[in-house]
């Protein structure tokens, strides 16, 4: 058995991971919950803006975490115009269109980027990659506290947006009730794209916080899609809440699993979790009623 | 036989290939193609015509061809016999995850993402557990008798493939004209209404999803005997579960044709991409990619529906000229 330290330690740095899993998942979750669709091009969108970061700093020697500023609203923009003018015009209205559309524009990103940077995987190296903080008995890596507290200020500042502006406000109303938002004189399509925009911009300011302590290469994303979508299906489609909750657990059994079952074993809980959940309570535990 | 007859002309006409080439390039193309049509023509039953889009279907390409392989190089069994059993076993985890997953209602977006997963558990097992070579995966060795399923020249594997698509293709072709498939297109077509008019959807569902699983495994025993080795990333990788839904929707969803169809043009367009820039990795599927969302968006009803709207305009061009040809002369 493992001494209380190392297992303080283990949940401590699930919490940490959980954090950036949790900024994935809310992203695939708002998306969800006004367009009701899965975003297969999720983990896709989430390597590219990895690859972002990563070039402004090799090219422009932009510090990360100050890249992320002009990273986030590059992304939203990119995710508006993906929604606007390719996924929504292309799937007519179809759910199982819209599910094939975003897989082809995973493929499409994924393949691309392996096309032109080729499979290498790259490291960026920060002065400040190593430093760890004290906290109780244990110690953690400074990017990720920074990332730790930079995911609840970003869900923070969304929950303001959703909540007080008026693009929130028709966020909402689009997603309670599309026919009679319509009527009232929102844009349903416009609003689509700000919301996809919204979600490609949270994994845009993942992708910057991830990158001073992970790695990239044209596959990346994917190894945090699988995990996105089990949050998003365990905390609730749409629930942002139960994003961020699940997204902290996730991260904590992962780390346990790891430290119990090893490091590709432990993959395992994770899935299996998702598919007990899939099967026995799809509506996750924070979901409303599909 | 009639209703045999478009699928055994086109099987007779692509089975003489090999008299006229032994070109191993063609020849490989070709075999490759096919097995992506045999794996498509699986998902085709699931997807096309029962409506229930899965994106894991390389849970049973990998069960086939791992069973395949495995039972061969650690058990000593008859790679004929390894064939049949890989099929069986396939059927059996496609009937698992179906009960699983129809029982507790999921559809739509859910059932995609439950496949996806079943399909990497399984590739995780099969990584580390030793039994299948974790992995370093698992080599068949080689043994160039016809009784161990391996042959000196490739026209035999061509036939033998050419022989799954072509049973598949009548199985389809029957499973149409049944009250079964019926059944699974009024499924597709409004579950509800099908459930209300005392369809068992949930067996339809399960059914489909049996023999479609037992399809697409042929293509991965297939493919663990033509090239004589398997590993987790190929067995159960998602780039399968991707090509076995891309033939059918480009070529056709929900026809019999379909997916040969699109097989054969997909790789096509693969090989011409290899040609156009040399052997860049990832530009193919780009391509596939591209296509795949230019069909959703312009020809939902892909290769098929595109040649049968043209045959529909032929024949009302026909008409026309015909009509106009007999007032002239009136």
């Amino acid at each position: 058995m493992l001494s209380p330290d190392i297992l303080f330690a283990a949940v401590l740095n699930g919490l940490m991971t959980g954090a950036i899993y949790a900024l994935v998942a809310l992203g695939l979750t708002l998306i969800y919950g006004v367009l009701h669709i899965i975003n297969f091009a999720h983990g896709a969108l989430l390597t590219a803006a990895m690859f972002a970061a990563f070039f402004a700093h090799r090219l422009l020697g932009l510090d990360p975490y100050v890249a992320a500023v002009f990273i986030a609203p590059l992304f939203f923009l990119f995710g508006y115009g993906l929604q606007r003018f390719i996924i929504g015009p292309a799937a007519h209205g179809d759910d199982r269109n819209i599910l094939l559309v975003t897989l082809g524009l995973a493929v499409i990103i994924e393949n691309a980027l392996l096309y032109a940077f080729r499979a290498d995987t790259r490291t960026i190296n920060l002065p400040y990659a190593f430093d760890v903080v004290e906290v109780g008995s244990a110690f953690v890596a400074l990017p990720r506290i920074v990332a730790f507290i930079a995911v609840f200020a970003v869900a923070l500042g969304l929950w303001l947006i959703m909540r007080w502006s008026d693009t929130g406000k028709a966020i909402r109303a689009v997603a309670k009730e599309k026919l009679g938002a319509e009527l009232a004189g929102i844009e349903v399509a416009h609003v689509y794209a700000v919301t996809f925009g919204l979600g490609t911009a949270c994994v845009a300011i993942a992708a910057c916080l991830l990158i001073p302590s992970y790695y990239v290469n044209p596959h990346a994303g994917n190894a945090f899609v699988l995990i996105a979508f089990t949050i998003v299906v365990l905390g609730g489609m749409g629930s942002v809440a139960g994003a961020l909750i699940g997204g902290l657990f996730v991260g904590v059994v992962e780390s346990l699993s790891g430290y119990y079952l090893g490091e590709s074993l432990g993959q395992i809980s994770i899935f299996v979790m998702f598919i007990l959940v899939l099967l026995f309570r799809p509506r996750g535990l924070f979901g409303e009623r599909a | 036989m009639r209703r045999f007859a478009p699928t055994l002309i086109v099987m007779a006409l692509l089975g003489m290939l090999p008299l006229i080439t032994s070109s191993n390039v063609v020849l490989n193309f070709l075999v490759v193609a096919l097995l992506i049509a045999l794996v498509g023509q699986g998902w085709n039953l699931l997807g096309g015509y029962g409506g229930q889009y899965s994106f894991g279907h390389a849970a049973f390409f990998g069960t086939g061809a791992y069973v395949t392989a495995v039972l061969q190089v650690r058990y000593g069994i008859n790679a004929w016999l390894g064939f049949c059993i890989g099929i069986a076993a396939s059927a059996l985890v496609g009937a698992l995850i179906g009960a699983l997953s129809f029982r507790s209602g999921l559809k739509g977006s859910y059932f995609a993402l439950v496949t996806l997963a079943f399909a990497e558990v399984l590739r995780i097992i099969a990584s580390v557990a030793p039994v299948t070579g974790a992995g370093v995966g698992t080599l068949i060795k080689l043994d160039l008798r016809p009784e161990a399923f391996q042959f000196q020249s490739r026209a035999p594997f061509y036939w033998i493939v050419l022989g799954l698509v072509g049973v598949s293709l009548m199985l389809m072709r029957v499973i149409e004209d049944s009250r079964f498939g019926a059944y699974l297109v009024a499924v597709r077509e409004n579950e509800d209404a099908a459930e209300a008019l005392g369809v068992n959807t949930t067996v339809v569902k399960l059914g489909a999803m049996t023999i479609s699983a037992a399809i697409t495994a042929a293509g991965g025993c297939f493919y663990a005997q033509y090239f004589l080795f398997v590993d987790a990333g190929i067995a159960y990788g998602p780039w399968i579960s991707i090509e076995a839904l891309l033939a059918p929707i480009i070529g056709g969803v929900g026809t019999v044709f379909g997916p040969l169809l699109g097989a054969l043009v997909v790789k096509t367009l693969g090989e011409l991409a290899k040609l156009a820039t040399g052997d860049a990795p990832g530009l193919d599927l780009v391509i596939y990619g591209c296509v795949l969302i230019l069909v959703v968006a312009v020809a939902p009803r892909g290769i098929a529906g595109i040649l049968s709207d043209l045959r529909q305009h032929v024949l009302a061009l026909r008409t026309a000229v015909a009509a106009s040809l007999g007032r002239g002369h009136g």
